[in-house]
């Protein structure tokens, strides 16, 4: 008997464990990705840095988890929902990695007419997911308080979808001095960070379906 | 022999029940793996024995005076005719409980008897059937916002919460298995109370009468019911009524075991007279009904979502058409039984002793009141015999100990044994897998080498391809050298323009020459890098054309090869080479190339 209690009581801890290094990660990603924006390249590969081993630590955790689940039968009506929530959650952390790395490879140059507007793009998608994680580690206190939680997460996104695409409109219709390639360049780094907030849309959506499940 | 014969109708009906009804207490928590089914198993036969046996008199005395089956052959055909309505009620998909079955085999029995049924005993029986759904359905309500408000209060993580849960599930279901053994044995072997030999068994801590006994069998019955058959119904059937989450499960099993529990308990009934309430009545209730009534009133309190009302109206039919068809066949049944094989289905001349309590204060000895018969012409109440069997049952305690001890020591030993086998296994598959890791590792590393020696192949061609190319050169160039000899030697009239021509085409070939000499030594230079450090670090006083002349010949080209590429004589490059020998102090019987082409 006290095993089991034990081993709820590790699992829920790793589980808190799992979301501060996102939730660090998330940081990290909008200081790296603000960095290289106003060209602060020491800082940006610090934060590139410190992403890359959040990120690590990060799916340590939630492989150690996933094994917990299936090794203890935890949960078992819905350890596969609340795994795919935990895997979902990972994905931003891969996602902040690889946006943080491809700037650091291709260094894209941003125009300074764009500059505030990638600053907005960055903080609005971090925003985002800034608010999708505390919502799922309120699922495992609260389930009936995430609601709130989600609605946040869901204007954040749609801001940042909006400006995501005036961004891009404004690269090809109004910057006539830069090149195709140069043009098709920036979209894919503005498609790229928007689509961080879109992992974050898909958390709020898993936790919605997860909050009616386990009040049925 | 012939008790034990006639018994087996009853405990077929108790397998049925603990194969069936175990599903109720369990089904959700081993359906949905939040328990092992060989712990709900243990755990739920476990407590229905101790129901049976602790608890269950009081239901059994209801269905007593319903109509008291007086006769052994009368109490084997009313739970024959139970257990083949249930099994035709249930192949033909209509709603059936063990307890609507037995009370209609009984009703059936008075009937073919021209017993009186007391019809007090049968509203009282009816009114506790319909009463056990809603008062389910309201405990249910009742415990699930008492949950629901703890969880919101305490805000338990949900990973902890499912630990609770699952401990909560076991001991509720041992709670479940409890009553289900108290209240539902007496549909098992409720019939064979009056049929029961009036003894008293000693086994010299406690006492049992032959009441308890036939309820140990029929708690045994229903266990082995639980044990053997009982899997099956909970892995198909145990969420058929509802998909229920773990709390949900948690609450409608505890309502189903509170509701059992009082419809059951002669203590809480008479606590209930004490304060003045009316008294309990302990009537065996059907434990589906009562899961189905939990499980209503939970979907109700939720807003009505996923409730199968149908199951309302199924239920309220079973009420009506399970009596009577279990009637109707109990009457066919004992038809047959006393016009075709003769047997004695009731004692007309005997009458039922209602409420008459043999306790006696100080002593653990129970006996039941509806056990006792009286003849007409008595006018005293036989005192049952009693058999000292406190010696034998304390042998045989010792032999079953020992035999659990051998049984024990054996298993441990066997299990050590299977430990260390599958150790052994696991050692030789680790070592065999790493084997193969470090094969792979081989064979890789392998064909990494073999890629790289012909690589070095290719390169070492391709430097003799070019040091080729310098030697064809230097032969052009000579040529050239005696062509302008020869034309010297000619007289300035017959010097033809083609002469001339000749030799600028010539010239122009052989232009590249130093450059391409040029190139050549900086490839050298650039792919022997690492054999220049090495040659640096072993001979250190070697000067710069020395350590041209070791790349060249670590190529294997000849003197006359490294003479044409360095631009000097063969004999240089003999003089040189022993020179580069005797600098290095090389014996006479040692090759210089192999020595070099090591490094």
């Amino acid at each position: 008997m006290n095993n089991i209690f034990k081993k709820s009581k590790s699992v829920a801890l790793s589980i808190d464990g799992f979301f501060d290094k996102v939730d660090l990660g998330i940081l990290n990603f909008k200081k790296g990705a603000s960095n290289y924006v106003n060209g602060n390249k020491n800082e940006f590969d610090q934060n590139l840095k410190t992403l890359n081993l959040l990120e690590k630590e990060a799916d340590t955790i939630q492989r150690k988890i996933e094994n917990d689940f299936y090794l203890h039968s935890l949960m078992p009506n819905y350890s596969s929902d609340i795994l795919n929530l935990l895997e979902t959650i990972d994905d931003i952390m891969d996602m902040s990695n690889d946006v943080l790395n491809q700037f650091d490879i291709e260094t894209p140059h941003i125009p300074e007419l764009v500059k505030k507007d990638f600053l907005e793009l960055i903080s609005l998608t971090a925003k985002s997911v800034d608010n999708a994680v505390p919502a799922a580690r309120i699922f495992f206190t609260s389930p009936d308080e995430v609601k709130d939680k989600i609605q946040k997460v869901l204007f954040y996104n749609r801001e940042a979808n909006a400006l995501s695409n005036n961004l891009k409109r404004k690269i090809f219709q109004e910057f006539d001095t830069l090149k195709l390639s140069e043009k098709i360049h920036l979209r894919y780094f503005a498609l790229h960070i928007e689509q961080v907030s879109d992992v974050a849309k898909r958390i709020a959506h898993l936790l919605s379906s997860l909050v009616i499940k386990i009040n049925m | 022999m012939a008790f034990l014969f006639f018994l087996s109708s009853g405990l077929f009906l108790g397998w049925t029940l603990g194969a069936n009804d175990a599903s109720n207490v369990f089904g959700s928590a081993v359906g949905s793996k939040l328990i092992r089914f060989k712990q709900a198993a243990i755990i739920a036969s476990i407590f229905v024995i101790l129901g049976a046996v602790l608890q269950g008199a009081g239901a059994s005395h209801t269905l007593g005076e319903l109509g008291s089956v007086d006769a052994l052959g009368g109490a084997f055909t009313v739970a024959l005719a139970a257990g083949i309505s249930i099994f035709w009620m249930t192949r033909l998909k209509l709603p059936v409980s063990t307890s609507q079955a037995i009370v209609g085999a009984i009703i059936g029995w008075n009937f073919f008897t021209n017993n009186p049924t007391d019809y007090n005993s049968l509203t009282k029986i009816v009114t506790t059937w319909v009463m056990g759904p809603i008062l389910g359905g309201i405990f249910a309500v009742l415990l699930f916002l008492l949950l629901r408000y703890i969880l919101k209060k305490r805000k338990i993580h949900l990973i902890k919460l499912d630990g609770y849960i699952k401990y909560g599930l076991l001991i509720v279901g041992a709670f479940g298995s409890y009553s289900l053994g108290a209240n539902n044995i007496a549909n098992v072997v409720g019939v064979f109370i009056p049929s029961v030999p009036n003894f008293m068994l000693d086994f010299g801590l406690f006492v049992m009468s032959g009441t308890q006994l036939l309820f140990l069998a029929g708690g045994v019955s229903i266990a082995v019911g639980i044990l053997t058959y009982s899997k099956r119904v909970m892995m198909t059937v145990g969420d058929s009524l509802m998909r229920l989450n773990a709390e949900t499960a948690l609450v409608t099993v505890l309502a189903h075991s509170l509701v059992l529990f009082i419809f059951s308990s002669q203590s809480l009934s008479d606590l209930f007279v004490k304060i003045g309430l009316p008294a309990i009545p302990l009537v065996p209730v059907s434990s589906s009904q009562v899961i189905v009534g939990a499980i209503i009133g939970i979907g109700i309190l939720k807003g009505g979502r996923n409730i199968k009302f149908n199951l309302i109206g199924k239920i309220a039919l079973g009420w009506v058409v399970t009596p009577i068809i279990a009637g109707l066949i109990a009457f066919f049944t004992l038809f047959i039984m006393s016009n075709v094989f003769n047997i004695k289905v009731s004692e007309n001349a005997t009458q039922f002793v209602k409420n008459e309590k043999v306790y006696e204060e100080g002593t653990t000895i129970i006996s039941d009141p509806s056990t006792k018969i009286i003849q007409p012409n008595d006018t005293l109440i036989d005192l049952p015999k009693t058999f000292d069997i406190y010696k034998p049952f304390l042998i045989s305690i010792v032999i079953l100990l020992t035999i659990i001890i051998i049984y024990l020591l054996y298993t441990i030993d066997k299990l050590k044994e299977r430990d260390k086998i599958e150790e052994h296994q696991e050692s030789i598959e680790k070592y065999n897998s790493q084997q193969k890791l470090l094969m792979n590792e081989l064979k890789i590393i392998n064909a990494e080498n073999s890629k790289l020696e012909k690589e070095i192949e290719a390169r070492e061609k391709e430097q003799k391809k070019i040091a080729l190319n310098i030697i064809r050169k230097n032969e052009i160039l000579s040529d050239l050298k005696s062509n302008i000899e020869n034309l010297k030697s000619k007289d300035e009239d017959t010097l033809k323009y083609s002469d001339l021509n000749n030799l600028k085409v010539v010239i122009i070939e052989s232009l590249n020459i130093d450059k391409e000499r040029k190139t050549f030594e900086k490839y050298i230079k650039d792919i022997n890098n690492n054999f220049y450090k090495n040659l640096e670090l072993k001979y250190p006083n070697l000067t710069e054309n020395e350590k041209k002349l070791c790349s060249l010949l670590r190529l294997k080209l000849s003197s006359k090869e490294i003479a044409s590429i360095l631009n000097i004589t063969p004999k240089s490059v003999e003089v040189n080479r022993y020179r580069l020998r005797k600098k290095i102090n090389f014996k006479k019987d040692e090759s210089l190339t192999k020595e070099l082409r090591k490094l």
